[in-house]
């Protein structure tokens, strides 16, 4: 097993959570990065600017913590056409799919949503086989 | 205004949880995923500790007939389990694995001004859009809000 981020996991997962609460308890809406984004390219002219300042928050807040000291370490695991098509991936299945690992994966699953439960277990068993195929047996 | 503040808030939290955390590496997330290597539980820590804040949370909020600021609670209301919201999770599963990228750490890792990141989220904001445009060309509802589920 390889060294867990345990503490940070939790401090950071907390402070996700935390995030999500203010999102629904200030402006009333669910916090799935996915549909946020998509809505600033595809929503009305008046939904757009607080998706853009959620989207603009996300860069600041880890660019803070890398500021202070924190260090944002980066391995990227593909690189080139492969990158660009796992971004498109990303983006059609998102749009599909209506949703994310936070949109489906926190929020939904914090709403009890059926839904979001076979949405996060789909896309957790294909990532996981994914990964399996590209480092096992195309490797 | 005030809603550009409280968004903006939140997304500084939330960038900030993922930082700390490490989910902006892909690394940590393959990581997790590659259940036949060496196996990095880090992402359950972050699910774990997101869910034990956002499922009393959630309950306690809703509770409330509106939100502090905005008009009112915009609820996901599809409620079915279809072809398209599997196929759709599917679709973005093998980004995912192959990536170690989904959309939230993605978009904060553009704090790193990594160009390989900038690629990607061009690339998945161009398969958002062009997911939309295909949806709607081909006569399938797209949800007006835009919001997740």
């Amino acid at each position: 097993m390889a060294q867990g981020n345990i503490v940070g996991g939790i401090v950071g997962g907390a402070l996700i959570g935390i995030a999500s609460l203010l999102l629904l308890a200030l402006n009333g809406r669910i916090a799935g990065v996915s549909g946020i984004l998509a809505g600033i390219t595809s929503g009305g002219a008046g939904d757009r600017s607080w998706r853009a300042a959620f989207v603009a928050g996300l860069i600041v807040g880890a660019g803070i913590y890398a500021l202070a000291g924190g260090g944002l370490p980066l391995h990227l695991q593909a690189r080139g056409s492969l990158l660009i098509v796992a971004g498109l991936l990303v983006g059609v299945g998102t749009r599909v799919g209506s949703g994310c690992t936070s949109g489906h994966g926190i929020c939904g699953l914090a709403r009890l949503s059926p839904r979001s439960l076979v949405a996060t277990l789909t896309f957790m068993i294909v990532a996981i086989a994914t990964v399996y195929l590209s480092r096992y047996v195309f490797s | 205004m005030k809603l550009i503040v409280s968004a903006f808030s939140s997304g500084v939290i939330f960038g900030l949880g993922l930082a700390v955390s490490e989910m902006t590496d892909p690394a940590r997330v393959t990581g997790f995923l590659d259940l036949a290597g060496a196996w990095d539980p880090t992402l359950v820590f972050v699910m774990g500790g997101a869910l034990l804040i956002s499922l009393p949370g959630f309950a306690l909020i809703l509770r409330r007939p509106r939100p502090l600021l905005g008009a009112e609670f915009m609820r996901p209301t599809k409620k079915d389990i279809d072809a398209r919201l599997v196929g759709g999770a599917a679709i973005f599963g093998v980004g995912w694995g192959l990536s170690g990228f989904c959309p939230g750490p993605a978009i904060a890792a553009l704090s790193t001004l990594s160009p390989a990141v900038v690629l990607f989220v061009a690339a998945m904001i161009a398969g958002q859009w062009l997911a939309s445009r295909a949806q709607l060309r081909f006569g399938m509802k797209v949800p007006k809000s835009f919001d997740d589920e």
